[in-house]
């Protein structure tokens, strides 16, 4: 069987998705897809607390897939090769957890990797303090400030962001990062 | 000197910047994928605003959502801000945000200990 980006979310639970989306990530599919879990969260109750995180997390994800996604290799199926990805929101117990799948270039991981380990390994205060230095000294990029999101979805939810990667080829790497966001 | 006015959209918030009424103020949820083309009007009239201020700006930020790329935007509205304050001028920035929202609170705070302008918090109760 060919390698699809499903592949590395066999392990959860689409078919029970808040949201699921596969495909070309574009402005328009953020707005439809922000604008869907909000009525579904406001439907279910949730608290406002909860609700605004959850929120924040997903507008981060779904961010992170339309300016970091590189390009789909060649011989995976895409209708358009550029800012493709894969989005999965399911309910875990009391909280929400908030599934990404991207392909990235081989070239990236391992400053990816790096990046995530960190972050990982910090504590609270020092992810604040890493925040506020580059939000204040970094230049912003079309693709926006070197890692900020990543840094915000760890500030958010307060949990360490799981994360894995697939080779596809020489070349490319399929990329799944998760973040739960825990009742507050 | 000309008003600046935005309209919000579910993605980006209305900005007023009037000086004849005196209401400057940023309200609504700002995550749009393009921040920087956003937010560059604004800057841009602040650039001019800061030749001639008022003797007294205070700003109000009611914001309910923000994306990180917006949070760089904002900071250099601050910026300019901060620099109207060191000419003399006073500047105050009121941050708004909702009972309970730590997240937005913080927020406020991480600009507070960056931008040397005076910040008052203000929680809204419902």
């Amino acid at each position: 069987m060919s390698f699809d980006l499903e592949n590395l979310v066999s392990d959860l639970d689409i078919r029970g998705a808040v949201l699921y989306y596969k495909g070309n990530v574009d402005s328009d599919t953020i707005t439809k897809a922000l604008d869907l879990v909000e009525r579904k969260l406001l439907a279910t109750r949730e608290a406002p607390r909860l609700r605004k995180k959850v929120y924040n997390v997903l507008v981060e994800s779904l961010q992170n897939l339309y300016h970091h996604s590189d390009r789909v290799p060649r011989g995976y199926h895409a209708a358009k090769p550029d800012r493709f990805g894969l989005v999965v929101m399911e309910k875990i117990g009391r909280g929400y957890r908030v599934t990404t799948c991207n392909f990235v270039a081989a070239v990236r991981v391992k400053e990816l990797e790096e990046k995530l380990t960190r972050i990982n390994r910090s504590t609270p205060e020092e992810i604040k303090e890493l925040y506020k230095d580059i939000l204040n000294h970094q230049e912003i990029t079309e693709k926006g400030l070197g890692g900020l999101g990543l840094l915000d979805i760890a500030r958010k939810t307060g949990h360490r962001i799981d994360f894995r990667f697939k080779k596809f080829d020489n070349l490319n790497t399929a990329f799944r990062l998760s973040a739960v966001v825990a009742p507050v | 000197m000309e008003p600046i006015i935005i309209e919000g959209t579910p993605k980006t918030p209305s900005i007023k910047f009037d000086l004849k009424e005196g209401v400057f103020e940023i309200k609504g949820r700002s995550i749009p994928e393009n921040s920087v083309e956003f937010y560059k009007p604004l800057n841009e009239w602040l650039d001019q605003y800061m030749q001639v201020p008022l003797d007294k700006t205070v700003v109000n930020i009611r914001l309910e959502y923000f994306n990180t790329s917006s949070s760089k935007c904002i900071l250099d509205v601050f910026k300019r801000l901060e620099a109207i304050h060191r000419s003399k001028h006073d500047v105050e920035i009121n941050w708004f945000y909702e009972e309970d929202d730590e997240d937005m609170l913080e927020a406020g705070e991480d600009y507070d200990s960056i931008i040397k302008v005076p910040f008052k918090m203000i929680e809204i109760v419902e």
